[in-house]
């Protein structure tokens, strides 16, 4: 069978359409909302309008006394049962309701749950909480300012706002190599706090059989498998009567990986009322209290020679936490991958500090569309290479060209101590460049310039860690980053794969299945994938991070070869001939040498049932586990041109190229899709997505109205181009792809509108780049950084 | 609440529905629990999302933010209605073989208002395309793959169509 046959049957590189949309299409998905269980109740919560403040009395009197009510539920009754705190998973704790103090605006104070979700928020309305305010603390500057209010004074031992320090590289070295720098080049930044906001909120049904003892809770998770495991840790239930399911998710994007509050109310408001109990979360809620992303500044310099070479690089970041520290990240590093930076240049010594804070804001540091903190480590190593271009006099394309890793360089031990193993970044860069026509956009540039009009250019080139584990160096609650695939070939040849990775849109159900194809040669159309159901699928830590291709992916490619080499032994009893005269095609084994008889993947799986030989065990069912020996390292380089109107300070995209080399691309138009859709994330953070607090500790991009999200109207259109360097450890060379356009692509925007304002002489506008921000700095020639809380009224 | 339901009658996807209903019930909410038709998903309760879009009489209306009462003596067409007994509808079509959607939460809305906008302008450009679904949004696909979806669809419903 060639290529052009395997694509035909659904195979590698094929873009088969999506087995998913049949129902999506039809509107038969089945998302947490559509589930609806005899005898359920609906559950609302009660939050704080308060960003801090001491709970001096809760009244839940008339709220019980509305018709309709079952439980009014409260953070002294969650106490009861242990459940008034939970952990989270960077070994912190997190109030589930508040008892003591609350901590941030939107935090989960009470829940009514009764017979419909109007009558549950009636009665919320009427629960009664006296606060007596305390002063709020809003990002980490002021949660180190001498006299700052202890936020969590809840925990024994803590005396100041600071959660975590870490540091990582060689100190010494680096200042070595600073002293004996020709250039010096400092950036200071902010990477605004922004929400992973999918459409579908967060939501859970919870079903407690009293009779059975069995939990059964639909959930949008995207680590179903997890969420069980922490279930059991966080209710002291027994792990083998909890069920998770999770269901069809309305998107992700890191946002739904953590274990919230709600669900752990549903479960709890299901035991306490012996009904199903579901909650569906509002907008508001969503933005206001789950999982942001990033809200990290960063202090940093780099060593450099005179003709453009780096020496060394230095970086300090501080990360605004939020009131509890539950980064979603399961590495042994406090700030995550953060130290992934720089990981596609020669730097021959770096070091890094970190510094995280508590402030009254909500928890997250989620891995929002990204590993956990690389979008934040991309995107300094970006900028700052683009003012250390500026810096040393040289263009930006040759500043990288003169220190990207060549492609005789792999593999290849970064500063920071991360092993990159393979990529093509010379070639990307020139393809890139090509594709935009960089010297003719420079000359047009110029001419522009002449007339008033202001063009730039910016690129953004970078490799990032995708994949987590391996085992050694990740976990979530001690339990190891592997992934599992099971596979049950049937009599007829059709098969099932379930596996343990869990799609929000990403396409399991499709792609998953082409890895089986490539493998055993069954038609794709004759697989189905199973995923999200604890009870019916093997363990897997979960989707994030762009790690079910390299992981739970890789697992699939590795049962499939334990059919087949049981296959291989059925072919040889029906062909009549021993295993090593059996050689293999795609979806076929035949003799050596008498290449007609042969026996097909179909006929050996019924043989499995029908006609095995003497002694072997019948079926053609296997299960794999998969630790992977490294991250995936996929490249991307990305060039964005815009033109900035100078009135306005209102920037345009002009053109959008992007080179992606994720390895081995099993559906291209599944790969291409999440690649624009990364994009879109990367140009929305880069001109409008964030979310800013005022002093008082108030959200103000708490809804959809003062939330921007790009519409299609705003979106610019993308150039995607292609490079293709196989992983050299992926059992069929794939890459983690999800994430790289989000992670690459805001850096690009932003040198891109700094590129057409350099003139003025301003070096840094702090993303969002918004219109008054580039007015503002046109205006006065100054930087516009890290802008202090506004006031509002 | 005090107040006294009432009686409406709504045509959805072709069946007249008379249903006692609480005047502050959305729209949106009728037709998910009500009438069991969840293709149509909330998002945001604030108007911006889009996910909620149906028709009312044709037009597209964002059904969280209109009341099941004043619906009374309308047709209402949900992505339940877009399917024939077998055949999926041009637009439904459209947007599976563009891969206009991945994880399918938008996709309702975003597909319904595509329906009223062919049915308004057949051959609509990209800018126009862009324009009449900026009231929908999609986190996943970064648009570009929906917009090829309208355009398939738009050749699909009118093939000798020519561009305005």
């Amino acid at each position: 069978m060639t290529a052009q046959d395997e694509i035909k049957i659904g195979g590698l590189g094929s873009s088969r359409r999506r087995v998913e949309d049949a129902r999506f299409v039809r509107g038969k998905g089945n998302y947490v909302e559509d589930v609806v269980l005899p005898g359920m109740l609906h559950m609302e919560i009660l939050r704080s309008p308060i960003a801090h403040a001491r709970i001096k009395s809760i009244d839940t009197t008339k709220a019980w006394q509305v018709p309709g009510v079952k439980l009014v539920l409260t953070g002294e009754m969650a106490a009861q049962r242990n459940l008034a705190w939970m952990p989270t998973l960077s070994y912190d704790t997190q109030a589930v309701l508040a008892t003591d103090k609350v901590r941030f605006q939107g935090q989960e104070v009470a829940c009514v749950v009764a017979t419909s979700p109007y009558i549950a928020r009636d009665a919320i309305d009427l629960i009664d909480v006296e606060y007596e305010p305390l002063p709020p603390i809003v990002n980490p500057m002021q949660a180190v300012a001498p006299g700052a209010p202890l936020i969590r004074d809840d925990k024994a031992g803590q005396t100041d706002n600071v959660c975590y320090r870490w540091e990582v590289g060689d100190k010494e070295g680096t200042d070595r190599a600073f002293a004996a720098a020709d250039v010096i080049s400092t950036m200071k930044l902010h990477y605004p706090r922004s929400h992973p906001s999918p459409i579908e909120n967060c939501g859970s049904v919870a079903d407690y059989n009293k009779a059975t003892g069995k939990l059964t809770v639909y959930m949008t998770t995207q680590a179903p498998h997890i969420v069980r495991a922490a279930v059991a840790l966080i209710a002291e239930l027994p792990e083998h009567l909890i069920r998770i399911i999770s269901p069809d998710i309305g998107g992700g994007f890191g946002n739904k990986v953590p274990v919230y509050p709600g669900y752990v109310c549903s479960i709890l408001a299901s035991i306490l009322t012996d009904r199903p109990v579901k909650w569906i979360e509002d907008k508001s809620g969503n933005l206001m209290s789950t999982g942001f992303a990033r809200d990290m500044y960063l202090d940093a310099e780099m060593a450099l020679t005179h003709d453009g070479r780096i020496l060394a690089v230095r970086m300090h970041a501080d990360s605004d936490n939020g009131a509890f520290f539950a980064d979603a990240q399961p590495s042994k590093f406090k700030i995550g991958l953060l130290h992934s930076a720089f990981a596609c240049y020669n730097v021959p010594v770096a070091h890094m500090t970190a510094q995280g804070c508590y402030t009254n804001k909500a928890p997250g540091g989620v891995a929002y569309r990204c590993s956990f903190r690389v979008t934040e480590a991309m995107f300094f190593q970006e900028r700052m290479v683009e003012a250390a271009a500026q810096d040393v006099g040289l263009d930006p394309a040759e500043f990288r060209r003169r220190n990207l890793l060549r492609d005789d360089q792999f593999p290849h031990r970064t500063a920071f101590g991360f092993l990159v193993d393979s990529g093509q970044y010379h070639k990307c860069l020139d393809i890139g460049l090509n594709a935009i026509g960089y010297d003719q956009f420079l000359k047009d540039r110029a001419e522009a310039a002449s007339r008033g009009r202001l063009l730039g250019i910016g690129i953004s080139t970078m490799t990032e860690p995708l994949g987590a584990g391996n085992s050694r160096e990740y976990d979530i609650l001690g339990i190891k980053m592997f992934d599992a695939a099971e596979l049950r070939v049937h009599p007829t040849g059709k098969a099932v794969l379930k596996i343990g990775a869990q799609t929000q849109g990403q396409g399991h159900e499709t792609t998953f299945a082409q890895i089986v194809t490539h493998e055993l040669g069954i038609p794709a159309a004759d697989i189905v994938v199973e995923h999200g159901d604890t009870d019916h699928t093997p363990f897997g830590m979960g989707t994030y991070a762009s790690r079910s291709t390299p992981v739970a992916g890789a697992a699939t490619a590795m049962v499939a070869r334990k059919i087949k080499a049981k296959a291989r032994k059925l072919a040889a009893h029906l062909l009549e001939v021993s295993e090593e005269d059996v050689e293999w095609e795609l979806g076929r084994f035949y003799v050596r040498g008498a290449p007609s008889r042969g026996a097909t993947i179909q006929e050996c799986a019924m043989a499995a049932y029908a006609n095995m030989p003497d002694g072997m065990e019948p079926g053609l069912e296997n299960n794999a586990y998969y630790d992977p020996p490294n991250l995936t390292w996929p490249f991307a380089c990305y060039i964005a041109t815009v033109e900035v109107d100078p009135a306005t300070g209102v920037w345009d995209v002009l053109r959008f190229v992007a080179v992606d080399d994720c390895g081995v691309r099993i559906n291209p138009m599944v790969v291409e899709g999440q690649i624009m859709g990364g994009l879109t994330e990367a140009y929305a953070m880069s001109n409008m997505q964030f979310q800013t607090y005022d002093e008082d500790g108030n959200i103000v991009g708490g809804n959809y109205m003062d939330y921007l999200l790009p519409t299609a109207w705003e979106t610019p259109g993308f150039e995607l181009h292609e490079v293709t360097t196989p992983c050299p450890h992926h059992p069929i060379g794939a890459k983690g792809v999800g994430e790289c356009a989000a992670v690459g692509g805001p850096a690009a925007f932003v040198n891109a509108v700094m590129n057409a304002i350099a003139d003025s002489g301003v070096r840094n506008i702090d993303m969002p780049v918004l219109p008054d921000r580039v007015w503002d700095a046109l205006r006065t020639g100054r930087d516009v950084s890290c802008p202090p809380p506004v006031k509002t009224d | 609440m005090d107040v006294e339901d009432r009686r409406i009658t709504v045509t959805v996807n072709g069946e007249a529905h008379t249903v006692e209903v609480e005047p502050r019930l959305l729209l949106a909410h009728l037709l998910r629990t009500g009438l069991t038709l969840t293709g149509t998903h909330v998002g945001c309760d604030t108007t911006n999302c889009g996910a909620c879009t149906v028709l009312v009489d044709g037009v597209p209306v964002k059904s969280c933010t209109m009341l099941a009462v004043q619906a009374d003596g309308t047709e209402v067409t949900t992505v339940e209605g877009l399917t024939g007994h077998s055949e999926l509808h041009p637009v439904q079509e459209g947007f599976s073989v563009e891969h206009g959607l991945q994880c399918g939460f938008c996709t309702p809305g975003m597909m319904l208002t595509t329906v009223a906008l062919l049915k308004e302008n057949p051959r609509p450009t990209e800018d126009e395309i862009r324009w009449a679904l900026s009231g929908n949004l999609c986190r996943c696909t970064g648009y570009q793959n929906i917009v090829k979806a309208v355009m398939w669809a738009a050749e699909k419903l009118d093939p000798a169509g020519v561009r305005a």
